[in-house]
């Protein structure tokens, strides 16, 4: 059963349109992914889905239920992780966890355990006394996942959990969604972590321009846009660039130029001959990954 | 519009919390400028004062210090406080990912801003009555009128929130309405004073009425017309309290 379900999505902020007609289905579960560039619209879409913001066109279900409709019941069983840090710096780590499950109406007494369970699982209970400015970047991180957690969600939506983490605090943020997952937590991750993405999703969607413009598991992403081999490389004399993208096209590799660099997709059976390479100064070759894929699908939008 | 539920509840215990957390920090300042105030206008100036129906000075002043500074209490949480827990703290948007709503989050604003003019009033009430200053047990009906006075005040600040660019903006609501009010509501002298015309534009302020309703509480003698101050402040909240929501939401919730 699909956990989230949206149809025909649209948002617009006046003249622009930050979501342009997205359908999405989040599996029970599943670890989601989706990917994009700054102004993708991802962030964009996770405020329709947690009701912070007001839809334009279509209908998000949570949990079957409309997000227009059931607000507040679909909120209580969803942690949000959001991408800028909103704990309350006017509260101790522990107050923090308490006074938000306050907002959940849950007893005092459950707040407390879970509280310091959420704590320990996080590695921050030595720091529960600490006020939120004494707290490293990787601290407040965890603990925005831990503050998501008081109401034991079903789902779980974190926009950029790992974003400015260092190493170590990444592995471990990962290591503890992958232990949520395995609690049968459903998360909803956006991020342009590639390895990230990779390591945890179970699908993904990438997003450009307010569109998915492609959905599935992170190998057939791979397996459907990364090619077999991708070679960057410049001609070698600018004035026949136009002759040598001809050839390529002629020969049936698919290419893509950027800032004078062209990026080209080698498919299985497929070889640069002779003559091409001699009108081509390859600077680099490397078996495809999903940075790849995810370059090759939203470049037109970087270079706006 | 949607309307709030008990759960701004919460907002009000979230506020109170971190109150009664850093109480320290901010008791002195809402309790050592009304005691300022006092001494200097009261028993100070108050010494070459003689009022026409032979009050004495302080006398005067005291209840009116109580109203207005109820009303500083109400206007700077709902104006500087709301806007740093907005804007810079972002605790609004961490509150409504939870099952409250924006409507929970504007009242539970407004509550507490009601709650610190009671809390305001309670402390200066005290002193003034150990000066010898309250006449009658009619004072206690002090208490909720600077809770319905609060609810007024907050609901005007937050809305004038709702509309503020940016924190600097709040020096006009203070410079241009708080502190015109507080020297042309009938806190430091009788609205006689002026002409009927400038008298008719001081009833505008909406401490007037506070003031004036205060002061016949503390001296004993309600009555006079004094209630029609009461039908002012409720008109006033029904009026701003639903506005303050409406408008937050659509700042808010784009």
């Amino acid at each position: 059963m699909s956990l989230i379900k949206a149809r025909g999505v649209v948002k617009k902020f006046g003249s622009i349109t930050a979501v342009n007609g997205v359908d999405l289905d989040v599996n029970e579960g599943e670890c989601f992914g989706l990917l994009g560039p700054n102004g993708a619209g991802k962030t964009s879409l996770v405020r329709l889905i947690i009701a912070a913001s007001p839809i334009t066109e279509g209908t998000i279900w949570v949990d079957g239920k409309d997000i227009t409709k059931m607000p507040r019941q679909i909120k209580a069983n969803l942690g949000v992780v959001p991408q800028e840090e909103n704990l309350d710096p006017d509260l101790t780590v522990l107050e923090n966890l308490l006074v938000f499950s306050r907002y959940f109406d849950i007893p005092k007494k459950e707040a407390r355990q879970r509280a310091l369970s959420n704590l320990q699982f996080f590695e921050l209970q030595e720091r529960q006394k600490a006020k939120i400015d004494e707290l490293s970047g990787g601290m407040k991180r965890r603990l925005l996942i831990a503050r998501a957690l008081m109401s034991r969600p079903k789902l779980l939506i974190l926009d950029e959990p790992t974003v400015g983490l260092d190493p170590q605090t990444r592995h471990l943020v990962w290591q503890k969604l992958v232990a949520l997952k395995g609690q049968g937590v459903t998360l909803l991750l956006c991020t342009q972590n590639m390895e990230e993405a990779w390591r945890l999703c179970d699908r993904l969607a990438i997003m450009n321009d307010g569109k998915i413009v492609a959905l599935g598991t992170p190998r057939e992403l791979l397996a459907r846009y990364g090619s077999t081999l991708i070679i960057e490389a410049r001609p070698r004399y600018e004035e026949k660039k136009a002759a040598v993208t001809a050839k390529l096209t002629q020969h049936g590799f698919q290419w893509q130029e950027i800032e004078g660099m062209l990026y080209i997709y080698q498919g299985d059976s497929q070889v640069l001959d002779e003559e091409l390479r001699n009108e081509l100064v390859i600077t680099s070759q490397h078996a495809p990954t999903l940075e790849d894929v995810f370059l090759r699908l939203t470049r037109r939008s970087l270079r706006e | 519009m949607r309307t709030p539920s008990y759960r701004s509840l919460r907002v009000w215990q979230r506020n109170r919390d971190v109150f009664f957390k850093l109480w320290r920090t901010e008791v002195p300042g809402f309790f050592a400028e009304p005691l300022f105030i006092l001494l200097a206008m009261g028993v100070g100036l108050g010494t070459y004062v003689a009022l026409s129906d032979n009050t004495d000075y302080l006398e005067f002043i005291a209840p009116g210090i109580v109203a207005a500074y109820a009303m500083f209490s109400a206007s700077a949480e709902c104006t500087y406080g709301s806007f740093v827990r907005m804007k810079f703290q972002r605790t609004f948007d961490a509150i409504i990912a939870t099952p409250l709503n924006m409507e929970d989050v504007v009242a539970g604003e407004i509550f507490w801003g009601a709650t610190r003019s009671l809390l305001t009033s309670v402390a200066i009430l005290i002193v003034i009555a150990a000066f010898g200053l309250v006449n009658s047990w009619w004072a206690l009906i002090v208490l909720p009128i600077a809770v319905l006075s609060g609810l007024m005040f907050s609901s005007i600040a937050l809305f004038f929130t709702s509309l503020a660019p940016s924190i600097y903006s709040f020096n006009y609501y203070f410079t241009l309405f708080i502190t015109p009010m507080f020297f042309f509501s009938g806190v430091f002298f009788p609205l006689d004073a002026f002409s009927p015309t400038v008298r008719r534009l001081c009833r505008v302020s909406p401490l007037t009425p506070a003031a004036d309703l205060t002061r016949a509480l503390v001296s004993g003698q309600p009555g006079e017309g004094s209630w029609w101050g009461l039908a002012i402040i409720l008109g006033l909240i029904v009026i701003f309290f639903p506005l303050a929501l409406i408008m937050m939401r659509r700042r808010l919730l784009k």
